[in-house]
Protein backbone atom coordinates (compact mmCIF):
# COMPACT_ATOMS: atom_id res chain seq x y z
CA UNK A 1 0.00 0.00 0.00
CA UNK A 2 1.25 3.22 -1.29
CA UNK A 3 0.98 5.61 1.84
CA UNK A 4 0.42 9.44 1.35
CA UNK A 5 3.02 12.44 3.29
CA UNK A 6 0.01 13.27 5.10
CA UNK A 7 -0.67 9.11 5.91
CA UNK A 8 3.33 8.74 6.77
CA UNK A 9 3.34 11.86 9.17
CA UNK A 10 0.16 10.57 11.53
CA UNK A 11 1.66 7.27 11.65
CA UNK A 12 4.53 8.59 12.78
CA UNK A 13 3.10 10.64 15.20
CA UNK A 14 0.63 7.91 16.49
CA UNK A 15 3.53 5.88 16.89
CA UNK A 16 5.09 7.82 19.53
CA UNK A 17 1.73 8.93 21.17
CA UNK A 18 -0.92 6.69 20.26
CA UNK A 19 -2.98 9.19 22.59
CA UNK A 20 -2.44 12.27 20.62
CA UNK A 21 -6.23 13.74 20.47
CA UNK A 22 -7.38 13.87 17.05
CA UNK A 23 -7.91 17.79 16.73
CA UNK A 24 -4.62 18.02 18.07
CA UNK A 25 -3.26 15.63 15.34
CA UNK A 26 -5.49 17.30 12.56
CA UNK A 27 -3.26 20.65 13.32
CA UNK A 28 -0.31 18.92 13.10
CA UNK A 29 -0.31 17.69 10.23
CA UNK A 30 -2.62 20.47 8.68
CA UNK A 31 -5.87 19.06 7.44
CA UNK A 32 -8.98 19.56 8.97
CA UNK A 33 -10.56 17.05 11.58
CA UNK A 34 -12.86 14.91 9.35
CA UNK A 35 -10.55 14.28 7.30
CA UNK A 36 -7.71 13.39 9.74
CA UNK A 37 -10.00 11.00 11.10
CA UNK A 38 -10.90 9.51 8.03
CA UNK A 39 -6.87 8.77 7.09
CA UNK A 40 -6.53 7.03 11.07
CA UNK A 41 -9.59 4.93 10.11
CA UNK A 42 -8.43 4.17 6.32
CA UNK A 43 -4.76 3.00 7.74
CA UNK A 44 -6.62 1.34 11.08
CA UNK A 45 -8.95 -0.73 8.45
CA UNK A 46 -5.86 -1.17 5.90
CA UNK A 47 -4.33 -2.99 9.16
CA UNK A 48 -1.32 -0.55 8.57
CA UNK A 49 -1.89 0.38 12.18
CA UNK A 50 -2.59 -2.52 13.96
CA UNK A 51 -3.36 -1.39 17.64
CA UNK A 52 -2.89 0.67 19.98
CA UNK A 53 -0.66 -0.81 22.82
CA UNK A 54 0.76 0.50 25.93
CA UNK A 55 4.45 -0.34 27.04
CA UNK A 56 4.76 -1.03 30.31
CA UNK A 57 7.36 -0.75 33.16
CA UNK A 58 5.74 -3.63 34.96
CA UNK A 59 8.50 -3.46 38.07
CA UNK A 60 6.92 -0.62 39.24
CA UNK A 61 3.42 -2.60 39.68
CA UNK A 62 3.89 -3.99 42.98
CA UNK A 63 2.96 -7.60 43.52
CA UNK A 64 3.22 -7.92 39.58
CA UNK A 65 5.13 -11.64 39.04
CA UNK A 66 5.97 -12.28 35.50
CA UNK A 67 9.05 -13.35 33.88
CA UNK A 68 10.16 -13.06 29.82
CA UNK A 69 12.08 -15.64 28.27
CA UNK A 70 13.87 -15.85 25.27
CA UNK A 71 13.79 -19.20 23.65
CA UNK A 72 16.13 -20.02 20.70
CA UNK A 73 14.01 -22.96 18.81
CA UNK A 74 15.83 -25.40 15.84
CA UNK A 75 13.06 -27.07 13.43
CA UNK A 76 12.23 -29.31 10.63
CA UNK A 77 11.14 -27.41 7.81
CA UNK A 78 7.91 -29.41 6.57
CA UNK A 79 8.11 -29.96 2.50
CA UNK A 80 5.41 -27.21 1.17
CA UNK A 81 5.23 -25.30 3.96
CA UNK A 82 8.61 -24.46 5.42
CA UNK A 83 8.81 -22.94 8.71
CA UNK A 84 5.18 -21.65 8.57
CA UNK A 85 3.52 -24.18 9.80
CA UNK A 86 5.28 -24.95 12.92
CA UNK A 87 5.88 -21.02 13.43
CA UNK A 88 1.76 -20.96 13.59
CA UNK A 89 1.76 -23.61 15.70
CA UNK A 90 3.70 -21.89 18.08
CA UNK A 91 2.30 -18.59 17.53
CA UNK A 92 -1.00 -19.57 18.31
CA UNK A 93 -0.34 -20.15 22.23
CA UNK A 94 -1.16 -17.33 24.20
CA UNK A 95 1.83 -17.61 26.52
CA UNK A 96 3.33 -16.52 23.01
CA UNK A 97 4.41 -13.40 22.63
CA UNK A 98 6.16 -13.05 19.35
CA UNK A 99 7.68 -15.40 16.91
CA UNK A 100 10.38 -14.03 14.43
CA UNK A 101 11.96 -16.69 11.82
CA UNK A 102 15.90 -16.10 11.81
CA UNK A 103 18.91 -16.76 10.20
CA UNK A 104 22.20 -18.32 11.72
CA UNK A 105 22.39 -20.84 14.67
CA UNK A 106 18.34 -21.40 15.23
CA UNK A 107 15.03 -20.86 12.80
CA UNK A 108 12.79 -19.50 15.51
CA UNK A 109 13.24 -17.11 18.02
CA UNK A 110 10.32 -17.05 20.36
CA UNK A 111 9.57 -14.82 23.56
CA UNK A 112 7.24 -16.25 25.82
CA UNK A 113 5.72 -14.64 29.45
CA UNK A 114 4.78 -16.48 32.14
CA UNK A 115 4.40 -16.02 35.84
CA UNK A 116 7.14 -17.47 37.23
CA UNK A 117 9.89 -19.57 36.28
CA UNK A 118 8.47 -23.33 36.79
CA UNK A 119 5.41 -21.77 34.45
CA UNK A 120 7.88 -20.84 31.41
CA UNK A 121 9.76 -24.53 32.03
CA UNK A 122 6.63 -26.03 31.92
CA UNK A 123 5.63 -24.72 28.92
CA UNK A 124 8.79 -25.42 27.07
CA UNK A 125 9.09 -28.64 27.91
CA UNK A 126 5.62 -30.18 27.74
CA UNK A 127 4.17 -27.83 24.49
CA UNK A 128 7.04 -26.42 23.01
CA UNK A 129 9.59 -29.18 22.82
CA UNK A 130 6.86 -31.75 22.35
CA UNK A 131 5.77 -30.73 19.01
CA UNK A 132 6.58 -33.21 15.87
CA UNK A 133 9.13 -30.68 14.13
CA UNK A 134 10.88 -29.36 17.27
CA UNK A 135 14.84 -30.38 17.24
CA UNK A 136 15.70 -28.59 20.08
CA UNK A 137 15.41 -25.08 22.60
CA UNK A 138 17.39 -23.52 24.04
CA UNK A 139 15.99 -20.34 27.06
CA UNK A 140 17.18 -17.55 28.22
CA UNK A 141 15.59 -15.73 31.06
CA UNK A 142 15.47 -11.77 30.41
CA UNK A 143 16.85 -10.12 33.54
CA UNK A 144 16.03 -6.63 33.25
CA UNK A 145 14.24 -4.48 30.43
CA UNK A 146 16.72 -1.25 29.42
CA UNK A 147 15.20 -1.03 26.58
CA UNK A 148 12.03 -2.29 24.26
CA UNK A 149 11.00 -1.39 20.44
CA UNK A 150 13.16 2.11 20.97
CA UNK A 151 11.72 3.64 24.52
CA UNK A 152 14.37 3.30 26.99
CA UNK A 153 13.16 2.64 30.30
CA UNK A 154 13.75 4.73 33.47
CA UNK A 155 14.77 7.66 30.73
CA UNK A 156 15.09 10.64 32.96
CA UNK A 157 13.15 13.07 30.79
CA UNK A 158 13.16 16.14 33.46
CA UNK A 159 13.45 19.22 31.05
CA UNK A 160 17.07 20.70 32.48
CA UNK A 161 16.78 23.94 30.70
CA UNK A 162 16.39 27.07 32.53
CA UNK A 163 12.94 28.41 32.26
CA UNK A 164 13.73 31.61 29.99
CA UNK A 165 16.42 31.69 28.06
CA UNK A 166 17.32 34.26 24.90
CA UNK B 1 41.49 53.49 60.42
CA UNK B 2 37.43 53.62 58.02
CA UNK B 3 37.68 51.18 54.83
CA UNK B 4 37.44 53.96 51.92
CA UNK B 5 34.30 53.90 49.79
CA UNK B 6 35.99 52.82 46.65
CA UNK B 7 34.77 54.57 43.00
CA UNK B 8 32.53 52.99 40.57
CA UNK B 9 35.41 51.27 38.03
CA UNK B 10 32.37 49.69 35.58
CA UNK B 11 32.86 51.34 32.29
CA UNK B 12 30.33 53.69 31.51
CA UNK B 13 29.69 52.24 28.25
CA UNK B 14 28.75 48.91 30.39
CA UNK B 15 26.94 50.81 32.68
CA UNK B 16 25.08 52.50 30.05
CA UNK B 17 24.01 48.83 28.92
CA UNK B 18 20.30 48.01 29.55
CA UNK B 19 19.77 45.22 31.43
CA UNK B 20 18.18 42.34 29.41
CA UNK B 21 14.44 42.05 29.72
CA UNK B 22 15.24 37.92 29.29
CA UNK B 23 17.14 38.24 32.20
CA UNK B 24 14.19 39.80 34.72
CA UNK B 25 11.31 37.46 33.17
CA UNK B 26 13.88 34.55 34.38
CA UNK B 27 13.93 35.42 37.85
CA UNK B 28 10.23 36.14 38.03
CA UNK B 29 9.26 32.49 36.59
CA UNK B 30 12.09 30.72 38.47
CA UNK B 31 11.05 31.73 41.18
CA UNK B 32 7.17 30.28 40.51
CA UNK B 33 6.68 26.56 40.77
CA UNK B 34 4.83 24.59 38.55
CA UNK B 35 5.55 27.55 35.57
CA UNK B 36 4.86 25.70 31.63
CA UNK B 37 7.77 27.59 30.40
CA UNK B 38 7.40 28.73 25.98
CA UNK B 39 10.22 30.89 26.76
CA UNK B 40 13.17 28.79 26.15
CA UNK B 41 15.60 29.80 23.79
CA UNK B 42 16.69 26.32 22.66
CA UNK B 43 15.63 22.79 21.63
CA UNK B 44 14.04 20.84 23.98
CA UNK B 45 16.16 17.72 22.69
CA UNK B 46 19.09 16.35 24.42
CA UNK B 47 21.93 16.12 22.03
CA UNK B 48 22.37 13.23 19.86
CA UNK B 49 24.11 10.20 21.34
CA UNK B 50 26.78 9.97 18.55
CA UNK B 51 27.97 13.17 18.85
CA UNK B 52 28.38 12.82 22.73
CA UNK B 53 29.66 9.64 22.08
CA UNK B 54 32.45 11.20 19.99
CA UNK B 55 33.23 13.98 22.69
CA UNK B 56 33.23 11.30 25.18
CA UNK B 57 35.74 9.31 22.64
CA UNK B 58 38.14 12.37 21.70
CA UNK B 59 38.63 12.61 25.74
CA UNK B 60 39.25 9.03 26.09
CA UNK B 61 42.15 9.31 23.74
CA UNK B 62 43.49 12.46 25.66
CA UNK B 63 42.40 15.25 23.06
CA UNK B 64 42.42 17.74 25.79
CA UNK B 65 44.58 20.19 24.54
CA UNK B 66 44.64 23.37 22.30
CA UNK B 67 43.78 23.10 18.79
CA UNK B 68 44.85 25.13 15.84
CA UNK B 69 43.03 29.08 16.94
CA UNK B 70 40.63 28.78 13.69
CA UNK B 71 39.73 25.26 15.36
CA UNK B 72 40.49 21.81 13.90
CA UNK B 73 41.62 21.90 10.59
CA UNK B 74 39.31 18.33 10.15
CA UNK B 75 36.23 20.28 11.23
CA UNK B 76 36.92 23.61 9.21
CA UNK B 77 37.00 21.45 5.89
CA UNK B 78 33.29 19.52 7.35
CA UNK B 79 32.22 22.90 7.78
CA UNK B 80 33.59 24.05 4.44
CA UNK B 81 31.88 20.84 3.03
CA UNK B 82 28.40 21.30 4.66
CA UNK B 83 28.27 25.27 3.23
CA UNK B 84 29.07 24.05 0.45
CA UNK B 85 26.43 21.16 0.08
CA UNK B 86 23.67 22.62 2.41
CA UNK B 87 23.89 26.79 0.77
CA UNK B 88 25.92 26.21 -1.80
CA UNK B 89 28.70 28.43 -1.03
CA UNK B 90 32.21 27.89 -1.07
CA UNK B 91 35.02 29.13 1.60
CA UNK B 92 38.08 28.11 2.18
CA UNK B 93 38.62 25.84 4.96
CA UNK B 94 42.81 27.43 5.67
CA UNK B 95 41.69 30.75 5.56
CA UNK B 96 37.58 31.18 5.57
CA UNK B 97 36.54 29.82 7.99
CA UNK B 98 36.60 30.02 12.48
CA UNK B 99 35.24 28.23 14.78
CA UNK B 100 34.29 30.10 17.74
CA UNK B 101 32.88 29.76 21.05
CA UNK B 102 29.14 29.80 19.96
CA UNK B 103 27.28 32.03 17.48
CA UNK B 104 27.66 34.54 20.02
CA UNK B 105 31.05 34.62 19.82
CA UNK B 106 31.00 34.81 16.57
CA UNK B 107 28.88 37.49 16.08
CA UNK B 108 30.90 39.64 18.29
CA UNK B 109 34.33 39.35 16.72
CA UNK B 110 32.61 39.98 13.63
CA UNK B 111 31.33 43.21 15.02
CA UNK B 112 34.72 43.95 16.75
CA UNK B 113 36.30 43.41 13.54
CA UNK B 114 35.23 45.66 11.22
CA UNK B 115 33.67 48.82 13.68
CA UNK B 116 35.67 51.48 13.80
CA UNK B 117 34.72 54.21 16.89
CA UNK B 118 30.91 55.74 15.58
CA UNK B 119 30.53 53.71 12.85
CA UNK B 120 26.89 52.90 12.34
CA UNK B 121 25.46 49.09 12.25
CA UNK B 122 21.97 48.68 11.19
CA UNK B 123 20.25 46.10 13.22
CA UNK B 124 16.57 44.67 12.21
CA UNK B 125 14.11 44.66 15.09
CA UNK B 126 12.57 42.63 16.57
CA UNK B 127 15.73 40.55 16.48
CA UNK B 128 18.04 38.60 18.61
CA UNK B 129 18.88 40.26 21.87
CA UNK B 130 22.51 40.40 21.92
CA UNK B 131 22.79 42.52 18.69
CA UNK B 132 22.70 45.90 19.95
CA UNK B 133 24.99 45.84 23.17
CA UNK B 134 27.55 44.15 21.13
CA UNK B 135 27.31 46.69 18.67
CA UNK B 136 27.48 48.71 21.26
CA UNK B 137 30.36 47.32 23.00
CA UNK B 138 32.51 47.16 19.59
CA UNK B 139 32.12 50.68 19.51
CA UNK B 140 29.58 51.66 17.08
CA UNK B 141 26.25 52.90 17.22
CA UNK B 142 23.00 50.98 16.51
CA UNK B 143 20.44 51.60 14.25
CA UNK B 144 17.13 50.08 14.12
CA UNK B 145 15.34 49.75 11.58
CA UNK B 146 11.71 48.12 12.00
CA UNK B 147 9.98 44.58 10.49
CA UNK B 148 6.40 45.02 10.32
CA UNK B 149 4.24 42.68 11.08
CA UNK B 150 1.48 43.36 9.08
CA UNK B 151 4.07 41.89 6.35
CA UNK B 152 5.18 38.79 8.93
CA UNK B 153 8.16 40.45 9.76
CA UNK B 154 10.01 40.72 6.59
CA UNK B 155 12.99 42.98 6.31
CA UNK B 156 11.65 46.04 4.81
CA UNK B 157 14.45 47.13 2.15
CA UNK B 158 12.92 50.75 1.62
CA UNK B 159 13.20 51.23 5.10
CA UNK B 160 16.88 49.93 5.76
CA UNK B 161 17.66 52.50 3.02
CA UNK B 162 16.57 55.58 4.82
CA UNK B 163 18.64 54.38 7.85
CA UNK B 164 21.63 54.31 5.76
CA UNK B 165 24.47 56.99 6.40
CA UNK B 166 27.90 57.72 5.41
CA UNK B 167 28.59 55.76 8.82
CA UNK B 168 27.09 52.20 8.23
CA UNK B 169 29.32 49.64 8.45
CA UNK B 170 26.74 46.50 8.11
CA UNK B 171 23.50 45.34 8.91
CA UNK B 172 22.98 42.40 10.90
CA UNK B 173 20.14 39.99 9.57
CA UNK B 174 18.75 36.90 11.24
CA UNK B 175 17.01 34.42 9.11
CA UNK B 176 14.82 32.25 10.29
CA UNK B 177 14.42 34.86 13.07
CA UNK B 178 14.27 35.05 16.58
CA UNK B 179 11.97 36.48 17.65
CA UNK B 180 9.32 36.31 14.93
CA UNK B 181 10.67 32.69 13.20
CA UNK B 182 10.49 34.68 9.75
CA UNK B 183 12.43 33.35 6.97
CA UNK B 184 13.52 35.99 4.50
CA UNK B 185 11.98 36.35 0.99
CA UNK B 186 14.59 35.93 -1.75
CA UNK B 187 13.05 39.24 -3.06
CA UNK B 188 14.26 40.94 0.34
CA UNK B 189 17.88 39.14 0.33
CA UNK B 190 17.90 40.83 -3.41
CA UNK B 191 17.08 43.72 -2.19
CA UNK B 192 19.62 43.99 0.84
CA UNK B 193 22.28 42.73 -1.70
CA UNK B 194 21.51 45.71 -3.87
CA UNK B 195 21.71 48.41 -1.45
CA UNK B 196 24.93 46.67 0.03
CA UNK B 197 26.89 46.81 -3.39
CA UNK B 198 24.96 50.15 -4.19
CA UNK B 199 26.22 52.03 -0.72
CA UNK B 200 29.25 49.42 -0.18
CA UNK B 201 28.43 48.36 3.76
CA UNK B 202 28.84 44.78 4.47
CA UNK B 203 25.76 41.67 6.07
CA UNK B 204 26.63 39.79 9.20
CA UNK B 205 23.91 36.84 8.68
CA UNK B 206 23.34 35.12 11.76
CA UNK B 207 22.22 32.04 9.75
CA UNK B 208 22.31 29.80 13.08
CA UNK B 209 18.41 29.01 12.76
CA UNK B 210 19.25 27.66 9.23
CA UNK B 211 18.46 24.02 9.43
CA UNK B 212 15.20 24.62 10.86
CA UNK B 213 13.63 25.94 8.13
CA UNK B 214 10.65 24.49 7.60
CA UNK B 215 9.58 25.14 3.79
CA UNK B 216 11.27 25.07 0.69
CA UNK B 217 15.49 25.31 0.14
CA UNK B 218 17.19 27.85 2.60
CA UNK B 219 18.61 30.79 0.87
CA UNK B 220 22.25 31.60 2.49
CA UNK B 221 23.01 35.59 2.42
CA UNK B 222 26.04 34.71 1.13
CA UNK B 223 25.04 32.33 -2.26
CA UNK B 224 23.29 35.50 -2.95
CA UNK B 225 24.37 37.03 -5.89
CA UNK B 226 27.63 39.83 -5.43
CA UNK B 227 27.09 38.97 -1.62
CA UNK B 228 29.72 36.03 -0.79
CA UNK B 229 32.25 39.75 -0.86
CA UNK B 230 30.14 41.37 1.24
CA UNK B 231 28.51 38.66 3.66
CA UNK B 232 29.83 37.75 7.00
CA UNK B 233 27.72 34.18 7.81
CA UNK B 234 27.39 32.82 11.13
CA UNK B 235 26.32 29.37 12.06
CA UNK B 236 26.59 27.16 14.72
CA UNK B 237 25.76 23.87 16.09
CA UNK B 238 23.26 25.31 19.26
CA UNK B 239 19.75 24.73 17.11
CA UNK B 240 19.98 22.73 14.38
CA UNK B 241 21.86 20.11 15.94
CA UNK B 242 20.79 20.60 19.70
CA UNK B 243 24.10 21.62 21.14
CA UNK B 244 23.47 25.03 23.27
CA UNK B 245 25.35 23.79 26.16
CA UNK B 246 28.58 22.50 24.17
CA UNK B 247 29.24 26.68 23.19
CA UNK B 248 29.96 25.88 19.50
CA UNK B 249 29.79 27.84 16.25
CA UNK B 250 31.58 29.36 13.31
CA UNK B 251 32.17 32.08 11.14
CA UNK B 252 32.58 32.09 7.19
CA UNK B 253 33.46 35.17 5.80
CA UNK B 254 35.66 36.93 2.54
CA UNK B 255 40.04 36.34 3.82
CA UNK B 256 40.57 39.93 4.87
CA UNK B 257 37.39 39.88 7.69
CA UNK B 258 38.02 36.40 8.62
CA UNK B 259 41.98 37.18 9.51
CA UNK B 260 40.89 40.34 11.38
CA UNK B 261 38.61 38.27 12.99
CA UNK B 262 41.04 35.62 13.65
CA UNK B 263 43.22 38.18 15.37
CA UNK B 264 40.91 38.84 17.77
CA UNK B 265 40.06 35.49 18.52
CA UNK B 266 43.38 34.54 19.05
CA UNK B 267 44.26 36.85 21.76
CA UNK B 268 40.46 36.55 23.38
CA UNK B 269 40.02 32.99 23.11
CA UNK B 270 42.92 31.07 21.80
CA UNK B 271 40.26 28.30 20.48
CA UNK B 272 36.74 26.94 20.69
CA UNK B 273 37.04 23.48 23.37
CA UNK B 274 38.46 20.91 21.78
CA UNK B 275 36.25 18.02 23.36
CA UNK B 276 32.94 20.28 21.53
CA UNK B 277 35.05 21.23 18.23
CA UNK B 278 35.08 16.51 18.04
CA UNK B 279 31.63 16.53 18.86
CA UNK B 280 30.55 19.23 15.72
CA UNK B 281 32.72 17.07 13.77
CA UNK B 282 30.63 13.97 14.40
CA UNK B 283 27.54 16.37 13.75
CA UNK B 284 28.60 17.19 10.63
CA UNK B 285 29.78 13.96 9.16
CA UNK B 286 26.94 11.90 10.50
CA UNK B 287 24.18 14.00 12.15
CA UNK B 288 21.82 14.72 9.25
CA UNK B 289 19.43 12.22 10.01
CA UNK B 290 18.58 13.28 13.62
CA UNK B 291 18.74 16.66 12.36
CA UNK B 292 15.84 16.01 9.70
CA UNK B 293 14.23 14.46 13.27
CA UNK B 294 14.21 17.08 14.94
CA UNK B 295 13.30 19.61 12.51
CA UNK B 296 10.19 17.50 11.32
CA UNK B 297 9.48 17.43 15.24
CA UNK B 298 9.30 21.27 15.23
CA UNK B 299 7.59 21.50 12.09
CA UNK B 300 4.31 18.93 13.57
CA UNK B 301 4.64 21.30 17.09
CA UNK B 302 5.16 24.62 15.24
CA UNK B 303 1.51 23.11 12.84
CA UNK B 304 -0.14 22.51 16.40
CA UNK B 305 0.48 25.40 18.52
CA UNK B 306 0.51 28.21 15.72
CA UNK B 307 -3.08 27.42 14.66
CA UNK B 308 -4.35 26.54 18.21
CA UNK B 309 -3.16 30.17 19.14
CA UNK B 310 -4.70 31.72 16.20
CA UNK B 311 -8.20 29.64 17.27
CA UNK B 312 -7.74 30.87 20.94
CA UNK B 313 -8.16 34.58 19.22
CA UNK B 314 -4.12 35.21 19.43
CA UNK B 315 -3.23 36.16 15.72
CA UNK B 316 0.08 34.65 14.63
CA UNK B 317 1.85 34.87 11.29
CA UNK B 318 2.82 30.93 10.32
CA UNK B 319 6.55 31.08 11.36
CA UNK B 320 8.87 29.14 8.62
CA UNK B 321 11.44 28.94 10.86
CA UNK B 322 13.06 28.32 13.86
CA UNK B 323 11.17 27.45 16.75
CA UNK B 324 8.99 30.37 18.08
CA UNK B 325 5.74 31.57 17.29
CA UNK B 326 5.05 35.73 17.56
CA UNK B 327 1.36 36.42 17.71
CA UNK B 328 0.50 39.70 18.48
CA UNK B 329 -1.28 40.21 21.89
CA UNK B 330 -2.29 43.90 21.56
CA UNK B 331 -6.13 43.52 21.12
CA UNK B 332 -6.31 43.26 24.60
CA UNK B 333 -4.82 46.04 25.29
CA UNK B 334 -2.33 45.32 27.54
CA UNK B 335 1.50 45.77 26.59
CA UNK B 336 3.97 43.01 26.15
CA UNK B 337 5.20 43.49 29.30
CA UNK B 338 2.17 43.72 31.17
CA UNK B 339 0.58 40.59 29.23
CA UNK B 340 3.75 38.47 30.01
CA UNK B 341 3.48 39.07 33.61
CA UNK B 342 0.39 38.26 34.44
CA UNK B 343 0.19 35.42 32.01
CA UNK B 344 2.81 34.70 34.58
CA UNK B 345 1.79 35.10 37.52
CA UNK B 346 -1.77 33.92 36.48
CA UNK B 347 -2.09 31.27 34.57
CA UNK B 348 1.72 30.42 35.42
CA UNK B 349 3.00 30.42 31.43
CA UNK B 350 5.93 31.89 30.87
CA UNK B 351 6.48 33.58 27.30
CA UNK B 352 8.86 36.57 26.71
CA UNK B 353 7.47 39.56 25.76
CA UNK B 354 7.65 41.23 22.81
CA UNK B 355 9.31 44.83 23.40
CA UNK B 356 12.24 42.38 24.85
CA UNK B 357 13.40 42.51 21.21
CA UNK B 358 13.39 45.78 20.09
CA UNK B 359 10.58 48.34 20.32
CA UNK B 360 8.69 46.95 17.10
CA UNK B 361 8.42 43.81 19.21
CA UNK B 362 5.81 46.06 21.15
CA UNK B 363 2.13 44.55 21.39
CA UNK B 364 3.78 40.49 20.48
CA UNK B 365 4.81 37.78 22.75
CA UNK B 366 7.76 35.41 22.11
CA UNK B 367 6.44 31.49 22.41
CA UNK B 368 8.62 28.97 21.91
CA UNK B 369 7.13 26.23 20.96
CA UNK B 370 10.59 23.81 21.69
CA UNK B 371 8.78 21.56 24.72
CA UNK B 372 6.53 18.70 24.67
CA UNK B 373 3.51 18.38 22.69
CA UNK B 374 1.37 17.57 26.41
CA UNK B 375 3.36 21.38 27.88
CA UNK B 376 1.94 22.99 24.12
CA UNK B 377 -1.21 21.72 24.91
CA UNK B 378 -1.55 22.77 28.98
CA UNK B 379 0.04 25.84 27.84
CA UNK B 380 -2.97 26.68 25.29
CA UNK B 381 -5.56 25.14 27.48
CA UNK B 382 -4.50 27.99 30.21
CA UNK B 383 -3.69 30.90 27.56
CA UNK B 384 -7.22 30.56 26.81
CA UNK B 385 -8.36 30.52 30.19
CA UNK B 386 -6.49 33.48 30.61
CA UNK B 387 -7.67 35.57 27.64
CA UNK B 388 -11.27 34.85 28.65
CA UNK B 389 -10.67 36.71 31.97
CA UNK B 390 -9.30 39.83 30.45
C1 LIG C 1 19.47 34.55 16.57
C2 LIG C 1 20.47 33.93 17.48
N1 LIG C 1 21.76 34.08 17.22
C3 LIG C 1 22.70 33.55 18.02
C4 LIG C 1 22.38 32.85 19.15
C5 LIG C 1 23.47 32.31 20.01
O1 LIG C 1 23.83 31.01 19.63
P1 LIG C 1 25.04 30.24 20.28
O2 LIG C 1 24.47 29.32 21.31
O3 LIG C 1 25.64 29.48 19.14
O4 LIG C 1 25.97 31.23 20.85
C6 LIG C 1 21.04 32.66 19.47
C7 LIG C 1 20.65 31.93 20.69
O5 LIG C 1 19.57 32.09 21.21
C8 LIG C 1 20.06 33.22 18.60
O6 LIG C 1 18.76 33.06 18.86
Amino acid sequence: MKLSDKELEIIEILEKDARTPIDVLAKMIELPVEETEALVKKLEEANVIVQYTALVDWRKADGHEGVTAMIDVKVTPKRGVGFDEVAERIYRFPEVKSVYLMSGAYDLSVVIEGRSMADVAQFVSEKLSTLDSVISTTTHFILKKYKHDGIIFDQGDQDRRIVVAP
Amino acid sequence: MKPQTRRTYVSETVAGLKPSGIRRFFDLASSLDGVVSLGVGEPDFVTSWSIREASILSLEQGYTSYTANAGLFELRQEIAAYLRRKFHVEYRPEAEILVTVGASQAIDLALRAIVNPGDEVIVVEPGFVAYEPLVVLAGGTPVAVHASGADGFQLAPARIEQAITERTKAVIICSPNNPTGTVLRPSELDALARLAERHDFLVIADEIYAELTYEGEYISMAAVSGMRERTILISGFSKGFAMTGWRLGFAAAPEDILQAMLKIHQYAMMCAPTMAQYGALEALRNGEHEVEHMRNSYRRRRNYFVAALNEIGLPCHLPGGAFYAFPSIRHTGLTSEQFAERLLLEEKVAVVPGNVFGASGEGYIRCSYASSLEQLQEAIKRMKRFLARL
